[in-house]
């Protein structure tokens, strides 16, 4: 291959770092309104009265939205595949709030100075309700949190929101209760994770105009363009053929974009007064009013025969999925769906689980999605039981894991959201990934812990697996063009948030038209110019907008040999072209893609060369990977400092090595902050209190001493190229190898994120008392 | 954050009347925590034009003019060489070089902010702060004044001693606030200052007496020395961590200090 | 109030508010490289050069920077070519939100201290986040971009 898996630049790191205009507020009209919400101070309550008479009565205020002036239509705000799998439980703006950041109305004005003017005139009355904090209590609470008549499930996911549950889900394969029942070692567990917050360093925007042919067009800061135009259709009741969404450059995602944010006031404000209008998110807007990732009690049962098999999983959960339930079955489908089939070979294996509704903000989309929670659980719980086994960690997943070529019972059963799909792993390099992981940190020198006289060294480890795309959903689409003067336009859906998918697309289309990425400029994310994709999610870029790509380029690639075959006069057989020239193998006559383009744009049989080709996934076939961590933990306050992150990954190809390995070390780090320094604190009525970046730290620069990311060669037949994916990878296994590396140096177990100084502390001392 | 006005003060005098006439009136310094934490301000005076931003050095002190940014300080030679050079330290500690470029000594030293890193590092030099009204008060006084005096910090001048020195902190990341620091000195006596405690820095004095009591420091001393600082350092509970594990964190970190400054 | 800045060696004069801060001047002006990412300095992404020394732009107010030398990357054109070519060569950009802060912050410290060692850069930068890159890589480009004595 000469382009794929081939140092290749990304396309666009030049013109950015230059600081060519590029994110949504860069677009952004000179003359613009600004809109502001007013944000509920309570966690639960009913508006009874609004009065913004002196507020409306300022210079400069064009109008104040209320949920008066909203027809009441549900919708869910979750970028999803239609009909989506998430509630339809969110207005645009309601009588009740029901978290403290959560909309109460909005203001539009000339500037922020007039906005924060009119929020600060405006006095709000509220019935104050009592609210539900504690997702413990929150399944058939007296007080519900979506009392609406008009909400709804667009197919049954279990929704009773008059017991606060947003989703169910359950499945058993065989009877997890016998097979416990036969095993010599059972370990039962009960894991708590938190509400990570995404922190992408662009805070959520979008702008909107109406065009000059009077249609609403708009610029959001989105991972999912085209469900954020039908969502807005449905929401505002405007003709689909009358919006047009476009996502430019976006400052990082991680799936906390992959939902409306401000999108739909500003579509309405626009489309009412036919004024550009705009809504930028203030970094506590976004900690505050965004989303978070779901966080779960999950309690895992593991039980294990004498030769060290594992014969049955019971895995049952509990998601908090906050005031609405965007992404709430998904992503707790995927706790179970993308961790358990790691040991495939149990006899039984049950998964189950409410996701509930709480007064707190909404969690949804996030790297990784369910399955750092879900692998948390698992690969904490495994070494549990070996260590009641007394076997090795290594050798008893060497033993029960997962191994090319098998398959497991769940992927028929568990897709996101809906049944899934059986597949076999063609590709699975796990028993590589720890070989040659297990190498890279020294763990055999290493295992368990070496003491010295102030500090304790110790390794952990975990495996994981994600997937890639959604089988039987997840479609995307690309579109090439050949131009005048050989060189191609390739438009495509997907969506490129910083993950490189421009980049390694344009690969996939520069190796099978056999030439240089210089000679294919690509256009992504512009529902009226770009052919359909779900979007940036579901790890499905590479492989479905890859497969689409792919395709598209051979049958460009048909198409182009076709008019050479007209031209040199003879059969499409007889043409060799190797990226620059046509060649009649015959009398070898040659003609050149220049001349050919140039030809058929303008002098003879002219015509467009332009081909359209869609992806949809029969497989979800997941990457691999092992994690190993060294770390240092002081002997007297339990400060842990992190020497060494080995990641072995199986994703297939790597179409963009470094980009791929970005991947990996980003998200890694993104891990290791779920697992250690970041923490979310609510206070006791429900406000969120890291909700800015002085209390909420992400790990900076020297926080983490040493990153190791290396791939393993592997080749999936149905990726292009034969890749899978890579970008949720590598946020799995960071918590349970951190808790495990702790427990192997001092002999404790937490099972609750963050794992701080603080709470081995508390826990040893706990330990202590107790003895 | 709403200004009404901004002022330019000509000198001294001018910025310390109009801080004194006008009611709403405040001093910038560096402003990057007065973004944070002010919401209106009528009349906003800027030190800008008085010419506080040097460092002199003298034969037995340094002069450090009140709007000297925290970056220029940390970088100075004379700075890096004095007690192991713990201010240097300390002050490297807060923040990235953004906010260290604006940020000043000044505004720093009259925040008397709980979570400074760099109080304690004053406090355990010798170090005296100059006011235009004031005159002349010692770090400690001045931490001690029941309220802020309503004057304008001219300059701090530090005595140059070349003993060693001891500044740590703890944080969960290195952009994060501490959850306590620890600075010490040993010149000819020992001075130590624990602060973000999760309150302001402040001396143990107790600890230092006895140890400048002792003829001999060893490891006996420093127990008994860690207990005595146990008791007269007052440690609470707040968001970043629980009374309990800050007294962990004094004991542990006081020791190795002790045990580094003697070496 | 009028404010004179000198920005990337051009001398303008822009109307302000006296509470106005440098990083909203800027972009109603059309400077755009320099965003937003927080409120309150955690994140460097507003950072610009005031006299060659990295500053967050949103905590600064315009009214203070009369005659500063102001830059920005398209000021700093040629070593942002640089820059970027390493960054591409390592694979170091992702979302690129944070890459002009970065550029001006790492073009400083080579002013400063071309020599720096990596544990240098890293200090250096601590206040620069990125949420995309997990750091290794940037810092690997950053090495060799000190190194290239072109």
């Amino acid at each position: 291959m000469k382009v794929v898996n081939n140092l290749t630049h990304s396309i666009d790191g030049m013109g950015i770092m230059k600081g060519r205009k590029a994110f949504t507020d860069d677009f952004a009209e000179k003359d613009t309104l600004i809109v502001k919400v007013m944000r509920s101070p309570y966690a639960y309550a009913r508006i009874l009265k609004i009065d913004d008479s002196e507020a409306r009565k300022l210079e400069g205020i064009e109008m104040i939205l209320t949920h008066k002036d909203f027809k009441r239509i549900p919708f869910t705000r979750a970028g999803q595949g239609y009909p989506e799998p998430s509630p339809h439980d969110k207005f645009v703006l309601d009588e009740y709030v029901r978290y403290i950041g959560d909309e109460v109305l909005a203001v539009v004005g000339r500037s922020d100075e007039i906005c924060d003017k009119a929020l600060s005139l405006i006095k709000v009355e509220y019935e104050v309700l009592e609210p539900v904090l504690d997702f413990e209590t929150a399944k058939d609470n007296p007080i519900i949190i979506h009392p609406e008549n008009e909400i709804h499930e667009m197919f049954d996911i279990g929704f009773k929101p008059k017991r606060n549950i947003a989703a169910s889900y359950a499945m058993e394969i065989g009877d997890v209760k016998k097979t416990l029942s036969e095993c010599e070692y059972v370990i039962k567990e009960t894991f708590y994770t938190q509400a990570q917050a995404h922190v992408m360093l662009e805070p959520h925007t979008v702008n909107a105009r109406m065009d000059y042919q009077n249609r609403l067009c708009i610029y959001s800061a989105t991972q999912t363009p085209f469900h954020v135009r039908r969502i807005i259709s449905q929401g505002l009741e405007i003709p689909l053929s009358k919006i047009r969404v476009i996502k430019p450059r976006v400052g990082g995602g991680f799936g906390g974009k992959q939902a409306i944010h401000g999108e739909m006031l500003v579509a309405y404000v626009t489309y009412k007064t036919n004024k550009p209008a705009k809504m930028i998110y203030s970094r506590k807007e976004v900690f505050e009013s965004s989303y978070s990732r779901h966080p779960m009690r999950i309690e895992m049962t593991l039980g294990a025969d004498k030769n060290g098999k594992l014969r049955a999983i019971d895995c049952e959960g509990l998601s908090d999925t906050g005031a609405y339930g965007e992404h709430a079955l998904t992503v707790f489908m995927v706790t179970g769906s993308k961790v358990l089939p790691l040991y495939n070979k149990v006899d039984s294996v049950r998964f189950a689980g409410d996701i509930v509704y709480t007064n707190h903000t909404p969690a949804g989309a996030f790297r990784g999605y369910g399955a750092i929670q879900g692998n948390f659980a698992l690969e904490s719980a495994v070494d549990i039981l070996c260590k009641k086994m007394k076997m090795d960690p290594i050798l008893f997943r060497q033993i029960n894991m997962m191994k090319e070529k098998e398959t497991s019972p769940i992927f028929a059963i568990m897709g996101e959201g809906t049944a899934g799909t059986a597949m076999i792993m063609e590709t699975c390099k796990l028993e590589e990934c720890i070989e040659k992981g297990m190498d890279l940190i020294g763990w055999k020198d290493k295992y368990p812990r070496i003491e010295s006289k102030d500090k304790i060294k110790s390794v952990g480890m975990a495996i994981a697996m994600q997937g890639s795309g959604i089988p039987y959903i997840d479609m995307g689409s690309a579109t090439i063009k050949l131009n005048d003067d050989g060189f191609y336009n390739l438009m495509v859906g997907a969506t490129e948030i910083g993950q490189g998918s421009d980049t390694v697309l344009t690969q996939i289309a520069a190796e099978e038209l056999m030439t240089t990425v210089d000679k294919v400029v690509i256009y992504s994310s512009d529902t009226d110019l770009t052919p359909f994709d779900v979007g940036a999610y579901a790890s499905s870029t590479t492989y479905i907008s890859g497969n689409a790509v792919w395709k598209a380029a051979k049958e460009l690639k048909e198409k182009m040999i076709v008019e050479a075959a007209r031209i040199l006069k003879t059969e499409i057989e007889n043409i060799d072209f190797d990226g620059k020239t046509f060649t009649n193998e015959i009398s070898n006559e040659k003609i050149t893609l220049i001349d050919l383009s140039n030809q058929i744009t303008y002098s003879h049989e002219q015509k467009q060369l332009q081909v359209t080709s869609s992806y949809v996934g029969h497989k979800s076939p997941p990457p691999f990977m092992a994690g190993f961590i060294e770390i240092e933990i002081d002997k007297a306050t339990y400060e842990i400092d992190i020497l060494n992150y080995v990641s072995v990954v199986d994703c297939g190809t790597t179409i963009n090595p470094m980009l791929a390995k970005g991947q990996v070390d980003g998200a890694i780090v993104q891990g290791l902050g779920m697992a250690h320094f970041e923490e979310v604190i609510y206070g006791a009525n429900g406000k969120l209190i890291s909700s800015d970046l002085l209390n909420y730290k992400i790990p900076t620069r020297l926080d983490i001493k040493k990153l190791t990311t290396v791939f393993v060669d592997s080749y999936e037949e149905t990726g292009p190229f034969g890749a899978k994916s890579v970008g949720e990878i590598g946020i799995d296994t960071p918590p349970a190898a951190l808790a495990n590396a702790v427990a192997n140096a001092l002999g404790i177990r937490i099972t609750s994120l963050p794992i701080t100084s603080e709470k081995i502390f508390k826990e040893i001392r706990r330990i202590n008392d107790e003895k | 954050m709403e200004v009404k006005e901004l002022i330019r003060a000509k000198d001294a005098l001018e910025a310390y009347t109009f801080l004194n006439e006008f009611k709403g009136s405040k001093v910038m310094a560096g402003g990057a925590w007065m973004k944070l934490s002010v919401k209106s301000v009528d009349k906003l005076i800027l030190l800008d034009d008085l010419n506080l931003d040097y460092i002199k050095e003298e034969n037995e002190f340094l002069e450090i003019g009140a709007m000297t940014s925290l970056r220029t300080i940390e970088m100075h030679p004379a700075i890096k060489s004095l007690n192991s050079g713990i201010l240097a330290k300390a002050i490297k500690s807060i923040m990235g070089v953004q906010v260290r470029n604006i940020a000043t000594i000044g505004g720093s030293v009259m925040g008397r902010f709980a979570f400074s890193d760099l109080l304690g590092a004053l406090l355990v030099l010798d170090c005296r702060l100059y006011f235009h009204d004031l005159q002349e008060i010692t770090v400690f006084d001045f931490l001690q004044m029941p309220k802020v005096p309503s004057d304008i910090l001219l300059n701090i001048k530090i005595k140059k001693t070349a003993g060693k020195g001891y500044f740590h902190k703890v944080s969960k990341t290195h952009l994060d606030f501490s959850l306590l620091n620890i600075a010490i000195t040993k010149n000819k006596l020992f001075k130590i200052a624990i602060g973000s405690r999760p309150q302001t820095a402040t001396l143990a004095i107790n600890t230092a007496n006895f140890l400048n009591s002792q003829s001999e420091i060893n490891e006996e001393t420093i127990k008994k020395a860690v207990e005595i600082a146990c008791d007269e350092i007052k440690v609470s509970t707040n968001l970043r961590a629980s009374k309990e594990y800050r007294e962990v964190l004094l004991k542990t970190y006081l020791t190795r200090g002790l045990e580094e400054v003697i070496k | 109030m009028k404010v004179n800045l000198k920005i990337n060696g051009q001398s303008r004069q822009f109307l302000i508010e006296p509470n106005e801060y440098l990083l909203d001047v800027l972009r109603r002006n059309d400077y755009l490289s320099v965003r937003r990412g927080c409120d309150n300095t955690s994140c460097g992404v507003c950072t610009v050069l005031i006299d060659n020394k990295p500053v967050p732009s949103c905590s600064v107010l315009a009214a203070r920077c009369e005659n500063k030398e102001i830059t920005t990357v398209e000021g700093i054109e040629k070593e942002v070519e640089k820059l970027a070519k390493y960054f591409g060569e390592l694979g170091a950009d992702q979302c690129g939100y944070c890459n002009p802060s970065m550029a001006l912050t790492v073009y400083s410290l080579k002013l400063e201290n071309r020599n720096a060692n990596i544990e240098e850069v890293k200090e250096y930068l601590v206040g620069n986040l990125c949420r995309c890159t997990g750091y290794v890589a940037q810092h690997e480009a950053i090495m060799k971009y000190l190194g290239d004595e072109s």
